[in-house]
């Protein structure tokens, strides 16, 4: 029984992980590509990571096996957030069918300023009053 | 056992090489940066399953390092593409 949630959990993991090769080797521009990496390949190490902490059965494995998915977890959204913003601010191009890229008006290349979108008369006069202390 | 064990091996293998065809061809920096932590990612399996194989548990501590290695590389290239240093895509 163990054996067969063992194989199944490898399997699985390893097949994940050929899916997110799959996908970076064959979607179209960055932001996709590392849609197809970010997930299925933390999901395929956890799966993997599942199997060996299933296999070993000792405290100190498993703990060592929970870490490591932890820290996949934890770092893994962290990591694509900082590459995809990186990427976007180095004009990497994206895909010809894109269809909405609610960045574009709000960022100035050439400043790397970010607005936020509210930027009203009503808030300006807010805080220019803030500022006064008035 | 060992057929699933070979199996997997094989099948991360081939991932190996379909994310190695990316960081090849990758038109920008950033592509060949997600191309390299999606290299880490598959090697931090084919560890666990490797330890799998062998029984031996020490072997996670190589994947704890290669996971910490790879979250650095990412952002230290995020890091240096953003501050907007010479490139060579």
């Amino acid at each position: 029984m163990t054996e067969l949630i063992k194989g199944g959990l490898i399997l699985a993991g390893s097949i994940f992980m050929f899916l997110a090769a799959l996908g970076v080797a064959r979607l179209p521009d960055l932001l996709t590509r590392m849609h197809a990496t970010t997930k299925a390949a933390t999901l395929g190490a956890t799966l993997i990571m599942l199997a060996v902490a299933i296999h070993f059965a000792q405290v100190a494995v498993v703990a060592r096996a929970l870490g490591v998915i932890l820290f996949i977890l934890m770092t893994a959204p962290v990591a694509a957030h900082v590459i995809g913003r990186a990427g976007y601010f180095v004009g990497a191009r994206l895909w010809g069918g894109t269809v909405k890229d609610e960045l574009k008006p709000n960022y100035d290349p050439l400043t790397h300023e970010l607005k936020s979108g509210m930027e009203t008369e009503d808030n300006a006069r807010r805080e220019s009053g803030g500022a006064d202390g008035s | 056992m060992s057929t699933v064990i070979l199996v997997s091996l094989a099948v991360m293998a081939l991932a190996l090489c379909l994310a190695f065809v990316r960081l090849f061809r990758g038109p920008s920096l950033p592509d060949r940066v997600v191309a390299l932590e999606l290299f880490s990612s598959i090697l931090v399996g084919i560890i666990g399953v490797i330890a799998i194989a062998t029984d031996v548990p020490s072997l996670l501590d190589v994947a704890i390092v290669m996971a910490l290695m790879a979250f650095m590389a990412t952002i230290g290239f995020a890091r240096f593409l953003e501050r907007g240093g010479p490139r060579d895509d």
